[in-house]
């Protein structure tokens, strides 16, 4: 008996939380809604069965997600049974950081980077889970599913441990915590692959249906409430679906009529353009991504 | 995906699922240095099996333009190199992990820098390889490097090996050329012991024999690189051994259920199986193999798992449970191979946290038997081991864990040396076998016991530890507190650095390694005196936290009493009692605490003794006895 790719990655994954568990005081799961981390769920229900996982989820929220999601979201924490922390950062509250006014750089920044931040130091957790994959981005193919950040949530690419086999030491200082990327290993046709497989359930937002959109610097946002500042005669309703979801104004949509599962996963095989094209936040510099994961961005 | 040729993706989608869900996973490392064009094969694999995206290869073409080597051609190095120092410099510094996918295979490439000094980061990347891709250019065939490579893939354990000899174009698509670089490589291989090799000649530059044969290399009938990736059969060795599986969680959602999660690591398992659990021994059956899919009939290696079992039987994290009828032997003292991974070098006898499968111990390495030259393969001497050094060391446990060899079994035989301050992976091992030495030496158990002795004496054996820069007043302090103990009716005796050093350590020197064993030495016989009923007194610098830890754990609780002797260096040097700063300051005497050798303050010591200005030694002997009698050292 062979195990399948699939079935490696599966057991890998289990492998990774059981022993992140195991050698951490208060461990946390980001959740940001999307179909990894409903992968990431799906696995660490998996690893504990018939235990629940023993930590709670955290959203670190933005205010400027898609209804859906937060629709989606509710629902899986109610059907798992799992507890839910919501973290929005106080301060970007208080000044009403959004994308429109503030550029995406800053709105990304303070609810995203610094809210995560305040969230972990404010319930002292000193592990968390993160549904980042190598395969995303360049300067991810080099972190280690196990990743020590400073007391500052710094990251220090020049300082990271070695892993060997199934061996990671999460042994830290007073202080400094630990990332742990469960899904290191996956491409975006494996979290798929593995979707359908699995039967997990996703925010139907990845799925194409009639949308209001307009265009904006070639890109198509959907209008997903009225925060947005839009011409009405600019906004046209078009079949569009999402390949990663995030705040609505800084996610692409790009227009298909691959309404089923099925139809999504041929769509992307016979695809033109890269999962993380739609993401606004990547395309300020290159190596962008290093920079934000150095200052404590997941 | 740029495109790929599938009608059956295009026609039935589900059909099309059905039939990659079964895909077989091939994990493998290239090594190669940057001029045999790694990044480039590794480029071209992605390139031509059509996993770049349309918005990768507009960037790859732009970036090719700005900073790539080839000209107006893509410059396929450029998809591989990913963190911006290296992008500017020009170099792959660390280990990065590639994936793509074929119709048979999904591959995940750990791709490791060829220069000389990055042996972690191959060492890394092979440790998880099933096999291994070596990069030759045909211009310079066998060399140094492809030697150093195909050892590090033998000592990790990878029996698969592809010669890839590339920049064939370059030779003139020459099959001599290629003929004898694989006789040279099947001849350097055999001394290895490796056993399956294929040779492949190619161009990564142009592709030829990367996915598609090639026409200018008619000669060359066998396989292409990729076919070869996607058709060898990684033996599986593993599955067929005796079963393993190291327990990482123990599962208990309420009273009714107890089980023990965990990775099957060797063999395979079903409900009635007889196990046996190490290190304790203890037996049982298998009852049910609990997934969250449903109860297993059985599970094999590889399978992340819940193991229920018919007794109740004490089971906890680190444990093995594994085969009744072939259990792994378990042992505390082994010869390992050592690859050093840390810019501080290996110190013997210093002790290092080791994590093994799921449990972590403390382990001290003996002095190398020899290090490795991973480019000769010679033997040589060595006292101590460095960053990328690799050695054959003898290594000794608190306790003893279950293992099986390295060569059985990696998840096994595989171990991490982690340091206890830092925090850092510094080294990783492989067992090659458990020393008899430890089984036939057990603890003579005594009548007469440290309590009774201490009883007699009417004192509490404690070891009082000064530490401090030389001429901080250390020996000054403890020949006064001994002479007051003395006074007392205590029965006391003094270890001083210097006396020790005409004797017991009259061997050792002051390098850092001679330094630990100095005091590794000296908190023996100092634990031996505390078992014997006295107070004893040890006047040593003493440098290094991880030592006075050592000698600290070698005493049950409130037996070690650390007396920080801080006169900071400025006062120590003035004083210069043996005329040592000076020496020091004038080149004359290396390895100096203070001078150029560091000295680690004690953080939380039991006394710490100001001993830089006005207070006397007379005051601080007296502060250091008080202490004493407070904690009940005497009455």
């Amino acid at each position: 008996m062979t195990l399948s790719h699939l079935q490696r990655l599966e057991a890998e994954s289990i492998q990774i939380m059981r022993e992140a568990v195991s050698e951490s005081e208060r461990p946390v799961m980001l959740y940001s809604v999307g179909k990894d981390s409903s992968v990431m769920l799906h696995l660490a229900i998996k690893a504990f069965y018939p235990s629940l996982p023993p930590f709670p989820l955290m959203h670190v929220d933005t205010t400027w997600k898609f209804r859906a999601m937060y629709e989606f979201r509710d629902q899986r924490v109610a059907e798992t049974g799992m507890d839910l922390i919501v973290y929005q950062n106080p301060d970007a509250r208080d000044r009403g950081i959004n994308p429109f006014d503030h550029g995406s750089a800053m709105h990304t920044d303070l609810w995203k980077t610094e809210g995560l931040k305040q969230a972990l130091d404010l319930h002292r957790f000193d592990l968390a889970f993160g549904g980042a994959r190598r395969d995303e981005e360049k300067s991810r193919a080099k972190e280690r599913v196990f990743s020590i950040r400073s007391d500052q949530h710094r990251w220090d690419p020049k300082a990271q441990r070695p892993e060997l086999w199934s061996l990671y030491n999460a042994r830290k200082a007073p202080g400094e915590s630990v990332r742990v990327f469960p899904l290191s290993n996956w491409t975006e046709l494996d979290i798929w692959q593995y979707i359908y497989r699995e039967d997990i359930p996703i925010v139907p937002l990845y799925l194409a249906a009639q949308r209001p959109v307009v265009e904006r610097d070639g890109t198509l946002i959907m209008v997903d409430d009225d925060r947005m500042p839009v011409d009405p005669n600019e906004v046209t309703h078009r079949s569009v679906r999402f390949r990663t979801l995030g705040c609505y104004p800084l996610t692409g949509a790009i227009e298909s009529q691959a309404s089923t599962l099925t139809e999504i996963i041929q769509e992307m095989l016979l695809a033109t353009s890269s999962e993380r094209q739609g993401r606004v936040i990547d395309h300020d510099s290159t190596g962008s991504m290093e920079k934000k994961k150095q200052e404590g961005y997941f | 995906m740029a495109h790929v040729h599938d009608e059956l993706l295009e026609r039935d989608i589900e059909a099309y699922l059905g039939r990659h869900e079964n895909k077989s996973m091939l994990r493998f490392i290239t090594c190669g240095s940057v001029d045999d064009g790694k990044s480039t094969l590794i480029g071209r694999l992605l390139y031509d099996s059509h996993l770049i995206f349309e918005d990768q290869l507009v960037a790859l073409e732009s970036d090719s333009r700005k900073v790539g080597t080839q000209g107006d051609a893509i410059d396929f190095a450029l998809l591989v190199d990913g963190l911006v120092a290296e992008r500017e410099q020009g170099i792959t510094i660390d280990v990065a992990y590639r994936f793509f996918s074929t119709e048979r295979r999904k591959f995940i490439v750990a791709d490791t820098p060829g220069h000389e000094q990055y042996t972690r980061n191959m060492v890394t990347g092979a440790s998880t390889a099933d096999l291994a891709v070596i990069l030759i250019d045909a211009r310079k065939g066998v060399l140094t490097q492809t030697r150093r490579h195909s050892y590090l893939v033998s000592l990790l354990g990878i029996r698969e090996v592809v010669v890839a000899v590339n920049k064939m174009d370059l030779v003139d698509w020459s099959e001599e050329t290629f003929r004898s670089i694989e006789t040279d490589y099947a001849t350097f291989a055999a001394e290895l012991g490796i056993d399956n090799v294929t040779c492949i000649p190619l161009s990564a530059l142009l592709g030829d024999n990367i996915t598609r044969p090639s026409v200018e290399m008619d000669w060359y009938s066998g396989p292409t690189l990729l076919e070869t990736l996607e058709t060898v059969e990684v033996a599986d060795d593993v599955i067929n051994g005796p079963f393993r599986m190291p327990v990482q969680w123990v599962n208990r959602p309420d009273h009714t259920f107890r089980g023990f999660s965990g990775q099957i690591v060797g063999g395979r398992i079903q409900p009635g199986d007889p196990v046996r659990v190490l290190p304790s021994g203890q037996t049982s059956t298998v009852s049910r193999i609990v997934t969250a899919d449903g109860d297993l009939e059985e599970a094999v290696a590889g399978q992340s798992v819940t193991i229920a079992l018919d007794d109740e039987i004490d089971i906890s994290r680190g444990d093995v449970i594994a085969s009744g009828d072939a259990p792994p032997a378990v042992a505390d003292q082994f010869e390992c191979q050592l690859v050093w991974m840390s810019d501080d070098e290996l110190l013997p006898g210093r002790p290092y946290l080791l994590k093994i499968g799921t449990r972590t111990v403390t382990a001290t390495v003996t002095r190398p038997k020899y290090s490795i030259n991973v480019n000769t393969l010679e033997h040589t001497a060595a006292a101590a081991l460095e960053l990328n050094e690799i050695g054959a060391c003898n290594i000794s446990l608190d306790r003893a864990i279950p293992f099986d060899p390295y060569s059985e079994n990696r998840e096994m035989g595989g171990f991490i040396l982690i340091d206890r301050f830092t925090n850092a992976t510094v080294g990783a091992g492989m067992l090659n076998f458990a020393l008899r030495r430890a089984d036939n030496i057990h603890w003579q158990s005594l009548a007469v016991d440290k309590a009774s002795r201490s009883k007699l004496n009417m004192q509490r054996p404690v070891m009082v530890w000064f530490t401090g820069l030389s001429g901080a007043g250390k020996s000054t302090v403890a020949n006064l507190v001994e002479r007051r103990l003395h006074g007392l009716g205590l029965r006391t005796y003094l270890l001083d650095g210097d006396n020790v050093r005409h004797g017991l350590n009259r061997d050792l020197g002051f390098t850092d390694a001679d330094r630990v064993e100095n005091i590794r030495r000296v908190a023996e016989v100092g634990a031996l005196m505390v078992d014997a009923g006295l107070i004893v007194l040890s006047s040593f610098i003493s440098p290094f936290r991880a030592e006075r830890l050592m000698a600290r754990e070698l005493l049950d609780d409130g037996e070690f009493i650390e007396v920080f002797v801080d006169s900071g260096l400025d006062a120590a040097e003035e004083r210069d009692p043996k005329g040592l700063y000076a020496k020091a300051r004038r080149g004359e005497l290396v390895n100096f605490t203070g001078i150029d050798s560091p000295y680690e303050p004690p953080e939380n010591p039991e006394i710490h003794l100001d001993t830089s200005g006005a207070v006397t030694p007379e005051d601080s002997a007296l502060k250091v006895v008080d202490y004493l009698r407070s904690v009940g050292v005497f009455d």
